[in-house]
């Protein structure tokens, strides 16, 4: 009965053991360990990462351990842990264009320089149920002879593989991204201010819910703030983090992290202020996050129609505010499910408006009688 | 989670302090909303994390701390609350309205009139009265900012001349000391007068829209009407049936399935001061507190009352 739910104390205690003992389940059954979800729910543990914000597989993974594989609880967990920690420094930007890559394609050109690498990929695999899984203990074996090798057996890995859209910029076929100096501004140490620009929305956007982006990007693509995107360049891998060190005057490698960068290569014909040109989408992720990855290059390209003197067609896409005011899942799930709380006040008030209401309406009803 | 992983009251002094000038800003420009840097906190968005930033951010070792939620100290998300600050700040709590230093509300402002010195906090979901009129934040700023509130009134009346009379009961919107219009947060109407000329500090913290907004105390707040159409207050016309007081919140709880039903204050602390006071209601002295009222649906013995 909902008027339980005052009294609450020992309520929620009990819930709270009731649900320590769901999340063991079956204890006959061996307990997940934390490598076991790091190694064989990578993906996972990287939506996690990247939607909290944090790059630490083993936290993630314990997240997800504790959230019972609800991952939007798990990187409510991680957010909330994230921002209790002290800032030591701030890295230098990332060089993705040194990334290790483990896979690298472009829809844009048969062959470039770096090659084509498929990598990990779902992509041609025949979605059929593999009930070899079922009797667990397989360890498949990668079919190539050294890891990181291109199909002639090179290694991809060892060089530098230069981005497909700068060959694009030599002939300025492709608008230029000029590198820029500012720092930008902090997203979670900032409250968001509207209209923001390009590094404030990429920030919300790749913290951002994949399942949100992925739908904006989806509607571009049905219409809504078409944008007409080719994929110029997919790269997934590893680049090393730098943080400057102010006693020893240089940076020094701190470790590195897995990234997936995408750029899009987009179709436009040119408005009052911009001569026809392709233009540029970017997502970057943390992990492996290929979807996310796209589908954020997708939503950027649409945000910029003000920047490149494009229409505002009214496509939800379009709209700045829209999009970074409904895209973190950590605040829409908790306004969302906050309404199973308590309301009775509110609802008392509305009740005594209602059966006012109703009673006029009533002794009008039988005064025109 | 132990005490000692974090700092006192949670948040990290720096953090606190960028809080603590946002809470200033807001006194020094009452009814403006103030945008802040929200954290995430350990509880979700909806909880009360705005209210729960802001308390962190005003509580001090010395302070006594009540926390309610539709007028009670025993809702599951209050006592959730009031733990998350025992445990963190290892603080004082009461139950008491006129003993607490700080109190944080969700929904109701305590019948027991506040004194100098309190610090009232309110939770508050949606900090922006022309939100539902006007969706975009950009858009509403602007208003604030050219005090253009037309839109307002022009909803109020188009309440009048559909219903006869201003259709909202709860987050009834005021105007502070003839300036900012500005969201009281979901109380009932019934609490609007109680904001005008309080002698407390009133806070309002919105977390996940990461305002913070305040009334200094004495603030003049008037709850916006017409000269033809005054505010009216709105409650069920009922007495208490626990404590018998006439002109408290009164909570509607349905008893049976045939149609019984039972009205007792919705402040429990009000309403056990009574009853300890002598005063009784439609059914007795005998019940305990709606609290035990509730419990004996489900069979969960209410154990002794406190003795007040």
């Amino acid at each position: 009965m909902y008027v339980a739910v005052k009294g609450g104390e020992r309520a929620i205690d009990n819930a709270h053991q009731w649900l320590a003992e769901e999340r063991r389940g079956d204890p006959s059954v061996p307990a997940l360990t934390i490598a076991q979800i790091r190694e064989q729910m990578k993906l996972a543990v990287n939506r996690v990462m990247a939607e909290g914000s944090l790059y630490d597989p083993d936290l993630a993974a314990l997240a997800i351990k504790q959230a019972r594989g609800d991952l939007i609880e798990a990187v409510f967990l991680i957010r909330a842990y994230r921002t209790t920690l002290p800032r030591l420094a701030g890295s230098l930007p990332v060089d993705t264009g040194a990334m290790a890559v483990d896979r690298r394609i472009s829809a844009t050109f048969k062959d470039l320089p770096g090659g084509q690498v498929l990598g990990p990929t779902f992509d041609y695999t025949h979605r059929l149920l593999d009930f070899a899984l079922l009797a667990e203990g397989d360890t498949p074996t990668r079919a190539g002879t050294c890891s990181g090798c291109g199909a002639d057996g090179r290694d991809e890995r060892a060089s530098p593989v230069p981005h497909a859209t700068s060959f694009l910029n030599r002939d300025g076929l492709i608008e230029a991204a000029p590198p820029s100096e500012t720092t930008p501004p902090d997203l979670t140490r900032e409250p968001m201010e509207l209209p923001a620009d390009r590094t404030l929305r990429l920030q919300a956007l790749t913290r951002g819910d994949e399942g949100f982006v992925l739908s904006m990007a989806y509607s571009t693509q049905r219409g809504y703030g078409r944008t007409h995107a080719f994929v110029g360049e997919l790269r997934m891998g590893t680049v090393a983090v730098e943080v400057e060190i102010p006693e020893l005057g240089f940076a020094v490698e701190i470790g590195e992290i897995e990234l997936t960068e995408c750029e899009t290569v987009n179709q436009f014909k040119g408005s009052r202020t911009e001569p026809p040109q392709f233009t540029r989408g970017y997502g970057l992720v943390m992990g492996q996050s290929e979807r996310k990855a796209i589908a954020m290059s997708l939503v950027d390209r649409s945000l910029r129609w003000q920047e490149l003197g494009e229409d505002f067609t009214g496509a939800p896409a379009q709209d700045e505010e829209f999009v970074l005011m409904h895209c973190d899942n950590i605040q829409a799930t908790g306004f969302l499910e906050h309404i199973k709380l308590p309301h009775y006040v509110d609802f008392q008030a509305e009740l005594e408006l209602v059966r006012k209401l109703r009673a006029e309406a009533q002794a009008m009803q039988e005064a025109a009688e | 989670m132990s005490a000692q992983d974090y700092n006192f009251a949670y948040l990290d002094e720096q953090t606190k302090r960028m809080i603590r000038r946002a809470i200033l800003k807001g006194i020094a420009v009452p009814g403006y909303q103030v945008p802040f840097a929200s954290r995430e906190m350990p509880m979700p968005y909806g909880w009360g994390t705005g209210g729960v930033q802001v308390t962190a951010a005003c509580l001090m070792p010395e302070d006594r701390l009540k926390v309610i939620d539709q007028g009670a100290d025993d809702t599951t998300n209050a006592v959730s609350i009031r733990r998350f600050f025992q445990r963190t700040a290892g603080v004082a709590v009461t139950e008491a309205t006129a003993e607490a230093t700080l109190i944080q509300t969700r929904h109701r402002i305590p019948e027991t009139p506040l004194t100098e010195g309190q610090i009232l906090v309110y939770q508050v979901p949606i900090p922006e009265p022309l939100r539902f009129l006007e969706p975009r934040e950009t858009e509403t700023r602007k208003m604030h900012e050219l005090e253009e509130y037309g839109l307002m009134h022009v909803k109020l009346y188009e309440d009048i001349a559909r219903h006869g009379q201003i259709a909202t009961s709860y987050a009834y919107p005021v105007k502070v000391e003839g300036r900012y219009v500005m969201d009281p947060s979901p109380i009932p109407k019934f609490d609007n007068p109680k904001l005008s000329g309080n002698p407390a500090i009133q806070l309002f913290g919105a977390g996940r829209e990461q305002r913070i907004y305040a009334l200094p105390p004495w603030t003049k707040v008037a709850s916006l009407d017409f000269d033809d159409h005054p505010f009216q207050t709105s409650k069920a016309p009922h007495d208490c049936d626990l404590c018998g007081a006439k002109d408290s919140y009164l909570d509607e709880v349905i008893t049976d399935d045939t149609g019984g039903r039972m009205f007792v204050c919705s402040d429990t602390d009000f309403c056990a001061g009574r009853r300890a006071d002598g005063h009784a209601g439609r059914l007795g002295l005998d019940q305990n507190s709606s609290k035990s009222f509730a419990n004996s649906f489900e069979g969960i013995w209410p154990g002794r009352e406190v003795a007040r």
